[in-house]
């Protein structure tokens, strides 16, 4: 029979790269003098199952690589080589490789060795004076190749050990194995079987003398292979000229032989054990704040391990700038494109585990809809007027269990927000190391769940943000001495649930944004004036800006050409915002604010003409009946819209997007104010209808990317409603009347 | 038919496992440590029991020393997955109680060579 084992190809990837990160986390917590053994057995473990996965599923190269791997592990693990700090660098640069092995395995592109093979040698110094094992190919089934004349037969006396049985090792189904290599005969030898008083029913106390026409040594041999060290075994040849050949082809065996299975006595053991097909998932991390010692500097790493350390997904493609608002000049910090090898690609798994508690509540819900249904239907089948208040009782029902079960779907697709987390202790650690600056990083709140698609995305610019902590915050060690601070900065990573956001923080000790040289290159760049008087928050906000960077010296961790600009930018398109705060001398705060989900959204209808459109309502502020008195003409073409102390410039809604509506006069609409990109503006429609929550659908996937739309949706009544995108607006109406400022301009 | 306990953490491996076992008509059930493997064997009854050895929370050679406790499962054949050509995890698993061992990395025909072998 043959089976294709490239079907579970994907699933052994998934769990090997869930394996190197398991390692990865347990060579991070390992401390050459104090550790705990299970760290080591834990790693050990993951080494182990991809060596066996991979020679089982073919991949070779992998498997002679982890072999090295995990003999160190395994001598560690044995106690008979002490833990040093080079062996742990040596076991997270090979992970590495491994990963990177793995990736171009699993895009079917054959792996570079060259990094394996560097690494192996130094596996093999460290390991010299052992003879390092071979590493294990696949053993061939023997080939039938007899190596005795065809007519004679095996003489083969065999006792096995009295517990054979115990062990599962039945002799008759050695026998069998030997019946099928040729004419078998069995004569049993009784004479140590004991008196009926001192006979223990479950030992063996027979010998049998065999005999096998046919099979090779080599097969006889095998039959014995799990016994022959606890028995009596003697196997000979005996040529067929010299005795009379055995031609008993009926096996003797089964009569000689009592099978013990009649002595099996009948126990009903029953537990509480799960009986469940499904995953579980594994523990998650203990609630709590590890803290990563990354101060342990020993012996350096060379550069370009550390690029292909310092982000997993190596080499994540600079998202293209889109058009810039303001006209930059070149990065200050160069257009430096990180010097990788690997190509870029998104590590987006395709396969999720979900808790069983998840999936018990979503079998709960379903019940409960399937049995409102049934009573729907009851209803539905014979139904009179009188019986209405029971109907709208069951279509509350209805309601309820549908938003139930929607939010349980949704919850599916939750995971804790550590698997995001567990890579950032590997990059400081590397980062610091690199920079000789001594940090601890603390995670709190890694149980905070989000969203898969969220987290997926979110990877990237936090990275950026850790670096940029660990570049510009946190000073050299002596720097921190002078000024009076612990010479180790911490870098905290916090995240928690606030309304229906999740909030992310990177917070650091270090020294806090340098406003005055912020301000300088500002003015240098033209973004503001020398006259302009701006609050800390809005000098902190021009770090945001396009092509800001106030590195001196372009170095190998922030100066990436990828600037702040681009990290606000990549977590706008995930409907979420970032802001700073700084206090000099003691540290930053960068705040990344995200919706929970990108499937729902909270939206507020509104009618333009016959067409319905839906605005997110977290960028609405205020909707407000025209007062004329409120308009003013700007340049006689454009209309704003005084709201308080500010102008609001006024978006009509139909004119953007080309709809006939019921008004062209502003004093009959209404206006909704909404803000985005610390931008606001008044857009004009007809009517406002519900606010509800919309399940967005994707409008590139289906029909094509539409400026001013971000997505759709279906209503209640089977319609196609449009979302529309508010930054998108934004941009098309400034594009349409120049420049949208938004200053606050003191209203006369 | 006989039934099948096939207990190994690595989920690639026990697919493979499965699969190759249900193709030839065998009952399996999968267990992904000792633990587990020890609940379901309790709970039903199996013909075979195939571990791996090195495995979390409860390890394939602790299963076999925990098995072979319970009547119901004192004769019956336990056979190791192991990569250890060295030789003492195959001791160490004899003396715990296996039946045998087969040697990974192995291909479906060979497991189901060993596997008929032992259940006839």
């Amino acid at each position: 029979m043959s089976i294709d084992l490239s079907q579970f190809h994907q699933v052994f990837f998934e769990e090997s790269f869930e394996g190197l990160d398991s390692m990865e986390e347990g060579l991070l917590d390992l401390n050459p003098d104090d550790f705990d053994v299970e760290t080591i057995n834990t790693i050990f473990r993951a080494a182990h199952s991809i060596k066996g996965g991979a020679g089982t599923f073919g991949f070779q190269v992998v498997a002679e690589f982890t072999h090295v791997v995990e003999t160190l592990l395994d001598e560690i693990r044995a106690g008979s080589r002490t833990l040093e700090a080079p062996h742990i660098d040596l076991l997270l640069r090979s992970v590495d490789c491994l990963r990177e092995i793995m990736n171009s395995l699993q895009d079917g592109e054959e792996p570079d060795m060259s990094l394996a093979d560097e690494l192996k040698v130094s596996f093999e110094a460290v390991l010299a004076g052992e003879t390092p094992a071979e590493a294990e190919i696949p053993e061939e089934p023997p080939a039938l190749s007899p190596d005795q004349p065809s007519n004679g037969y095996w003489a083969i006396y065999f006792k096995p050990d009295a517990d054979v049985l115990r062990t599962g090792n039945e002799p008759v189904r050695m026998f069998r194995e030997l019946e099928s290599l040729g004419a078998f005969k069995a004569e049993a030898v009784v004479c140590d079987i004991p008196e009926l008083g001192q006979l223990d029913p479950e030992s063996c106390y027979l010998a049998w003398n065999l005999t096998v026409e046919g099979g090779s040594r080599a097969e006889v041999d095998e039959v014995f292979e799990w016994v022959i060290d606890e028995s009596e075994l003697s196997i000979r040849w005996v040529d067929g000229t010299s005795e009379t050949s055995v031609t008993s082809t009926d096996t003797a065996s089964d009569s000689v032989v009592q099978s013990a299975d009649g002595v099996v006595t009948e126990d009903t053991e029953t537990s509480a054990g799960d009986n469940t097909p499904y995953e579980i998932v594994p523990e998650a991390p203990v609630l709590g704040a590890p803290v990563l010692d990354a101060a342990v500097a020993e012996e350096s790493i060379g550069n370009d391990d550390v690029a292909n350390a310092a982000s997993p997904e190596a080499g994540a493609a600079t998202p293209e700038p889109q058009k810039a608002v303001v006209s930059a000049e070149e990065n200050s910090s160069g257009d430096a494109k990180p010097a990788k090898k690997s190509t870029a690609k998104s590590s987006e798994t395709t396969s999720i585990r979900v808790g069983i508690d998840k999936i018990d509540s979503l079998i709960n819900m379903v019940g409960e809809l399937v049995i409102t249904q049934s009573m729907l239907g009851q209803l539905g089948s014979s139904f009179d007027m009188d019986k209405l208040v029971r109907l709208q009782e069951g279509l509350a029902q209805l309601e309820h269990n549908t938003r139930e079960l929607q939010e349980s779907v949704m919850r599916i697709r939750m995971l804790p927000i550590s698997f995001c987390f567990s890579r950032f202790p590997r990059l400081v650690r590397d980062l610091s190391k690199q920079m000789n600056k001594k940090i601890d990083l603390v995670l709190l709140g890694e149980n905070t769940e989000l969203d898969k698609t969220v987290m997926e995305k979110i990877g990237d610019p936090m990275v950026h943000l850790i670096r940029n902590s660990l570049d510009h915050g946190i000073e050299m060690p002596e720097e921190r001495t002078a000024a009076g601070k612990p010479e180790t900065g911490t870098i905290t990573l916090n995240a928690f649930h606030q309304g229906g956001n999740i909030v992310i923080q990177i917070i650091d000790d270090g020294k806090g944004l340098d406003r005055d040289r912020i301000l300088s290159k500002a003015v240098e760049r033209g973004l503001i004036s020398e006259s302009d008087r701006l609050s800390d928050d809005q000098i902190n906000e021009l770090i945001f800006h396009p092509g800001f960077s106030t590195a001196d010296k372009i170095s190998d961790i922030s100066g990436r050409g990828v600037g702040m600009d681009v990290v606000r930018r990549n977590i706008q398109e995930l409907n979420g915002s970032v802001e700073v705060e700084s206090t000099p001398g003691e540290g930053s705060t960068f705040t990344i604010r995200l919706p929970l989900t990108l499937a729902i959204l909270d939206g507020q209808l509104v009618r333009v003409g016959k067409e319905v459109f839906i605005l997110p309502l977290v960028s609405i502020i205020e909707s407000l009946q025209v007062d004329l008195g409120m308009i003013n003409n700007v340049g006689g073409q454009s209309e704003v819209l005084r709201l308080r102390d500010e102008y609001v410039p006024i978006v009509k809604l139909h004119e953007l997007l080309n709809v006939e509506p019921d008004n062209y006069e502003l004093e009959n609409g209404l206006l909704v104010v909404v803000e985005a990109d610390n931008s606001k503006v008044g857009l004009f429609v007809d009517d406002l209808l519900a606010q509800q929550q919309v399940v967005i659908k994707s409008l590139e996937q289906n029909y094509q990317r539409v400026e001013g739309i971000s997505g759709a949706t279906i209503l209640g009544d089977g319609k196609v409603a449009l979302i529309v995108d508010i930054s998108g607006v934004l941009k098309m109406a400034s594009q349409n009347n120049g420049r949208l400022k938004n200053k606050d301009h003191q209203a006369a | 038919m006989p039934k099948i306990l096939a207990v190994d953490d690595s989920a690639s491996m026990r697919q493979m496992v499965t699969f190759t076992l249900k193709g030839a008509g065998f009952e399996v059930e999968e267990a992904a440590d000792g633990q587990q493997a020890l609940a379901k064997a309790k709970q039903g009854s199996f013909d075979l029991v195939l571990s791996d050895v090195n495995m979390p929370v409860m390890d394939g050679i602790q299963l076999v020393k925990e098995l072979r406790t319970l009547s119901e499962y004192k004769f019956t054949p336990i056979l190791m997955l192991t990569t250890e050509s060295a030789g003492d995890k195959k001791m160490e698993g004899k003396q715990a109680g296996a039946t045998g061992w087969i040697v990974k990395p192995f291909n479906p025909d060979q497991l189901l060579n060993t596997i008929k072998k032992v259940l006839g």
